[in-house]
C-alpha cells in the first residue's frame, strides 16, 4: 500500500435543505485500503457516500475533500467519475428505453473521451463486456435489458457491481450494496469486491450490517453516528458492533459532546 | 361576435365547394359513394367547426382553420421524387404508393408484384374496377362521425390509397403509403383530404406504413381519414408517421376494426405540423382481439399535438395496450385524451393505458386525460400518466458514470423515445426512425438551450 493518501476528508460539514447532516467528518484513505463505514439509520452514511460522488442535493458548508491531490468538491459528478470515483447506489435508478449494454458503452466512452482515448465501437465494447462477465462468472441476462427496469432488488445491486467491474474505478464507494440481499447474494457481491481489490484500488463500504464484513475483510472500520465518526478501529470493531448494536453510540455521543 | 361570423364564412365556403365538387369532380362515382358524400357534407354542415367550448376540443383551438378559407387542391402537382425522397422508408424491398394532394402519383410509386391477389392501388382505380371490398368497407367505420373534419374528408372523397390483402395471404413486403402535400400555386391556403382504406382479410398478415408530409415550411391543411379492417385471426402492423411541414395543420381520423382473434399493432409518430389533432379509434369487435396503440411525439417551437384515442372493447376476452410518450421543448404543447370503453358483456377485458410526458422547457405544456367507461364487471383496466422535466436523480446516476450533463440529458431523452421505437417490429423502419428521432431530439434540445 502506498503512503500517499488517495482520499483526504477534513472536517467535512454538509447540509440538505438547510439541515446539517454531516458535522465534521475526517477520513483518510490510502490506495488499496478497504474502509467500512457502519452506523445506524440517519447517521449520515449515505449522505457521505452520495456527497463524494457529487450528488447535487447536498451542500458542503465547510471542510475539504481532496482526491488524488485535487479538490474533489470543485469537480462535477462526471469529472469525479472520469478521475476514478464510483458510487454503487443504494437505490439504483431505472432508465427506461436504454439497454444496459448501450448505457455501459456510453459511460465507458464518456470516460475514455475525457482521458483523451478513442471511443470503443459496439463490437470492441461487446468484447470488453464479454470478458468482464466471464471474469466475474456472470451471464449476460442483465445486459440487454433496459437499465434496472423491472429488475429485482438483487439484480439492481448486481448491476451496480457489473458497472463497477466495467468502469474500473480507483475509489469504489459501496452504499449499502448488501442491504436487502440474501446471504448468497451478499457473498457474491463480496467475492466480486475481493476480486477487484488491488494495491491501486480503494473501497469505502457503507453498510448497516456486519454480515458482509465476514466475506470482505476491511482494513478499517468506522462508526458514524449523528454526522460524526464516533469510533474507528480494525475489523474487530465490526464484531463488537454486531454484539453490542448501535445503542451505545447515543451515550458515546453524549460523552464526546 | 367576430368569431361567429368567421365560423359561418369558412363553414359556408366548404359547403359551397362541395356543391361544385359534386357537380364537376365526382360525376363518375357510384351511387353508393355519392350517397355517402351527401350524408357527410350534411353532417359537416350540421356540426360545423368545433370550438374550445366543446369538451373534446377543450385544449385544441382550430381558429387558424376557421380564420381563412382553404382551397381544396386538385391532383395537379409538380412534386418530384426528390421532394418525396426524405419521407420514403429506405427499404428497397418495400412497396411505395405515393399520393400527392390526395391523388395517386404512379410515377412516384414503386410496386412490386404481390402474391395471392393482394392489391395496392389508388382508390379511384379500385372504384372504377368496382372492387367489392371498397364498397363493402369504404366509409363504413364511422370515422366520419368522429369529427367534423372526418366528415369533410368523406364529402370530398374521390381518390386515395387502397390496400387489400385477401384471406390467408401473408404479405411479407411492407407497404408504405406516402401522402404528400404540394401546395404549388395555391399559396398558403391549400387543403387536401388524404384517404386510406386497408383491408386485411381473415388470417392474412400485412405491414403498412402511413406517412404524411409536405413541402418544407409550407402552410397548408391536411385532413386525412384512414380506415383499417382486420379480419378474423388476421394480423396488421401499422405505422403512422406525421412529418408535415411545421406551418401545416393536420386533422386526422384513424379507425381500425378488429374481428375475432385479430391482432393490430399501431405505432404513431408526430414530429411535424404547427397544429395536429389525431383521433385514433380501435374497435375490438370480436372475441380475443388484441390491439396495441403506441405513440411518440417530439415537438418544439409552438407546435401542438392533440391525440384523442379510443379503445372500444365491444366483445369479451380482448386485450389492449396503449403507450404514448410525448417530448415537448420550447413552447410546444401536447394533449392526450385516452378513452377506454368496455361495453356491456365485454367480460375479461384487459386494458392498459400509459401516457408519459417529458417537458424539456419551462414553457412546454402537456395535458393528459384518461376516460374510462366501463359497463362490465369482470375486467382489468389500468391507466397512468406522468408529466415533468428530466428527473434529477436520473441525471445524477448517469453523470456519476461519467456522462456530462448534456450527454446525460440526451441519453435520457433518447431512452424515453426508445420505449416507443422499440415497439416498431419492422426493422428497416425502426432503423430509419431511430435516425429521425435522434435528429429531432437534437433540434428540440437545441430549442431548450436557446429558450
Amino acid at each position: 500500500m502506498g503512503n500517499e493518501h488517495m482520499l483526504e476528508i477534513h472536517d467535512l460539514h454538509a447540509a440538505v435543505e438547510g439541515s446539517e447532516i454531516l458535522k465534521g467528518i475526517d477520513l483518510m484513505v490510502r490506495p488499496g485500503e478497504v474502509h467500512a463505514i457502519m452506523g445506524p439509520n440517519g447517521s449520515g452514511k449515505s449522505t457521505l457516500a452520495q456527497l463524494l460522488a457529487g450528488h447535487p442535493a447536498y451542500e458542503v458548508t465547510s471542510g475539504t475533500v481532496r482526491f488524488g491531490g485535487r479538490d474533489l468538491l470543485e469537480m462535477e459528478p462526471d469529472e469525479r467519475a472520469a478521475a476514478g470515483v464510483f458510487l454503487a447506489f443504494q437505490y439504483p435508478v431505472e432508465i427506461r428505453g436504454i439497454t444496459n449494454a448501450y448505457f455501459l458503452q456510453s459511460a465507458v466512452n464518456a470516460i475514455r473521451k475525457t482521458r483523451g482515448e478513442e471511443p470503443l465501437d459496439t463490437i470492441d465494447f461487446a468484447e470488453l463486456l464479454d470478458a468482464k462477465l466471464k471474469a466475474i462468472g456472470w451471464d449476460d441476462s442483465l445486459v440487454y435489458r433496459a437499465v434496472n427496469e423491472g429488475f429485482s432488488g438483487g439484480e439492481k445491486k448486481r448491476n451496480e457491481i457489473l458497472q463497477l467491474s466495467v468502469l474500473e474505478p480507483s475509489l469504489a464507494i459501496m452504499d449499502e450494496t448488501d442491504s436487502g440481499l440474501d446471504i448468497d447474494a451478499v457473498k457474491a457481491v463480496a467475492e466480486v469486491v475481493n476480486r477487484f481489490r488491488s494495491p491501486e484500488r480503494s473501497f469505502i463500504v457503507v453498510t448497516h450490517y456486519q454480515r458482509i464484513l465476514n466475506y470482505l475483510t476491511p482494513d478499517y472500520v468506522h462508526v458514524l453516528a449523528h454526522g460524526r465518526i464516533v469510533r474507528s478501529g480494525g475489523k474487530e470493531l465490526a464484531l463488537e458492533l454486531e454484539a453490542k448494536g448501535y445503542d451505545w453510540t447515543k451515550s458515546e455521543l453524549v460523552a464526546a459532546g | 361576435m367576430a368569431q361567429q361570423v368567421d365560423r359561418s364564412r369558412a363553414h359556408n365556403a366548404y359547403v359551397a365547394a362541395y356543391e361544385a365538387f359534386a357537380v364537376n369532380g365526382a360525376g363518375a362515382s357510384p351511387e353508393w359513394l355519392k350517397g355517402k358524400r351527401a350524408a357527410a357534407i350534411a353532417r359537416f354542415a350540421d356540426a360545423g367547426f368545433p370550438s374550445t367550448r366543446d369538451e373534446a376540443w377543450r385544449f385544441t383551438d382550430v381558429k387558424p382553420l376557421v380564420e381563412s378559407v382553404f382551397e381544396v387542391l386538385g391532383g395537379a402537382s409538380t412534386a418530384d421524387a426528390v421532394a418525396l425522397s426524405p419521407h420514403v422508408v429506405p427499404d428497397e424491398t418495400s412497396a411505395v404508393l405515393a399520393v400527392v394532394n390526395g391523388r395517386v402519383a404512379p410515377h412516384l410509386s414503386r410496386m412490386p408484384s404481390f402474391p395471392g391477389g393482394a392489391v395496392v392501388m389508388g382508390l379511384r382505380e379500385a372504384l372504377d374496377q368496382a372492387h367489392p371490398a371498397v364498397e363493402q368497407h369504404l366509409g363504413t367505420s364511422g370515422a366520419d362521425l368522429r369529427t367534423p373534419f372526418g366528415a369533410l374528408n368523406t364529402a370530398f372523397l374521390s381518390d386515395g390509397a387502397f390496400v387489400f390483402v385477401p384471406r390467408g395471404v401473408r404479405l411479407s413486403v411492407p407497404i408504405q403509403v406516402l401522402f404528400f402535400t404540394d401546395v404549388g400555386s395555391a399559396g398558403d391556403n391549400g387543403l387536401v383530404f388524404p384517404r386510406l382504406l386497408v383491408v386485411v382479410e381473415d388470417e392474412a398478415e400485412a405491414t403498412v406504413v402511413e406517412t404524411h408530409a409536405g413541402g418544407d415550411g409550407d402552410r397548408y391543411w391536411t385532413s386525412p381519414v384512414s380506415e383499417y379492417v382486420v379480419g378474423v385471426n388476421a394480423q396488421l402492423d401499422s405505422y403512422r408517421i406525421q412529418r408535415d411541414s411545421g406551418n401545416a395543420y393536420h386533422t386526422a381520423v384513424t379507425h381500425s376494426r378488429l374481428a375475432r382473434d385479430a391482432r393490430c399493432a399501431m405505432v404513431t409518430f408526430s414530429f411535424g405540423a404547427a397544429l395536429s389533432r389525431q383521433d385514433l379509434v380501435s374497435v375490438l369487435g370480436g372475441e380475443g382481439a388484441q390491439s396495441t396503440l403506441n405513440g411518440l411525439s417530439g415537438l418544439g417551437g409552438r407546435q401542438h399535438v392533440d391525440y384523442h384515442t379510443t379503445l372500444d372493447h365491444a366483445q369479451p376476452h380482448c386485450n389492449s395496450w396503449e403507450y404514448f410518450n410525448g417530448i415537448f421543448g420550447d413552447r410546444a404543447r401536447g394533449v392526450f385524451s385516452g378513452r377506454i370503453i368496455v361495453r356491456q358483456g365485454a367480460q375479461k377485458t384487459d386494458s392498459k393505458q400509459t401516457n408519459n410526458n417529458l417537458l424539456l422547457s419551462a414553457n412546454a405544456r402537456a395535458d393528459s386525460q384518461p376516460q374510462l367507461e366501463i359497463h362490465a364487471d369482470d375486467v382489468r383496466c389500468t391507466h397512468g400518466a406522468t408529466l415533468g422535466p428530466i428527473d434529477e436523480t436520473h441525471l445524477f446516476y448517469l453523470r456519476s458514470r461519467g456522462l456530462n450533463l448534456a450527454d446525460a440529458r440526451k441519453l435520457l431523452t433518447y431512452g424515453f423515445a426508445s420505449e416507443i421505437l422499440n415497439s416498431v417490429r419492422y426493422q428497416r423502419l425502426r432503423d430509419w426512425l431511430d435516425v429521425l428521432v435522434q435528429q429531432r431530439l437534437a433540434a428540440l434540445t437545441g430549442d431548450t438551450a436557446t429558450a
